[in-house]
């Protein structure tokens, strides 16, 4: 239906913790695991095994500095999940259309 | 007129058409009118009900939606299951009688094998995320 497969973003996005670490990301930039894990309300191993999980699906990118990581968001790994939305809303639209015209052909 | 009250929906498309209910919701719930609007299928609307949808086959899909009948509220409610190429959504139908007509609803959503966590409530939800996402695109560029 879509011409990339959505499914790796979508099941990384489908944790609404790894949601939030991805808005989080999104909204203000690099951060560190530290820093994240501040905002996210669960703990520090949680939140580096989320990353990971966000990381497979290309959704964050990471960069060492000395003894710190920092992680920041891929927006364009959203992509196939754009695309996924676009189609399926057209097909929706497509097909309501239809729906009208036999509704119409249809007695009453 | 429609209810966009949920939190956790991805994908609404809603229209008023000048039918009665129980017109669409025979188009909805016979096998035989739906494949002629919507995909071809051995849809029975009892609840517990598997079956499938079947499109035209593609290079990387065999066009098999399967599903599940979860809901059959006759003339306000239907719902089912939809898992294509490994992603499960929902597909809920809710029809509600509106001037001239009836107003159809129809909402995909799920998108993930667990169900919506009450993590921070709502903040973090499909929607809101489906909300922020076009400026979460439109910092990146």
């Amino acid at each position: 239906m879509a011409s990339s497969n959505p499914n790796p973003v979508f099941r990384a996005l489908a944790d609404p913790t790894r949601r939030a670490i991805f808005q989080q990301l999104s909204r203000h930039g690099e951060q560190t695991v530290h820093g994240l894990t501040h905002h996210a309300g669960v703990s520090q191993p949680a939140v580096s095994k989320h990353l990971t999980v966000l990381k497979r699906a290309k959704l964050v990118r990471h960069r060492r500095d000395g003894r710190e990581t920092h992680y920041r968001a891929q927006p364009e790994a959203l992509a196939p999940m754009v695309d996924w939305l676009n189609v399926y809303g057209a097909f929706w639209r497509d097909r309501f259309d239809r729906l009208e015209d036999l509704l119409g052909r249809m007695d009453p | 007129m429609s209810n966009l009250a949920e939190t956790s929906h991805a994908l609404v498309v809603e229209r008023v058409f000048p039918h009665t209910p129980q017109k669409l919701w025979r188009a909805l719930t016979e096998g035989s009118l739906l494949a002629q609007w919507l995909l071809n299928n051995d849809f029975e609307p009892v609840v517990g009900r598997r079956f499938q949808f079947r499109r035209e086959p593609m290079p990387n899909w065999n066009g098999v939606i399967d599903c599940e009948v979860s809901v059959v509220d006759p003339l306000k409610e239907l719902s089912y299951s939809w898992v294509a190429m490994g992603l499960e959504t929902v597909v809920r139908w809710t029809l509600t009688p509106a001037e001239g007509g009836t107003h159809l609803r129809m909402e995909q959503s799920g998108f993930g094998p667990g169900r919506e966590a009450n993590y921070k409530g709502a903040k973090y939800g499909w929607q809101s995320f489906f909300n922020g996402l076009e400026r979460t695109l439109a910092t990146f560029d």
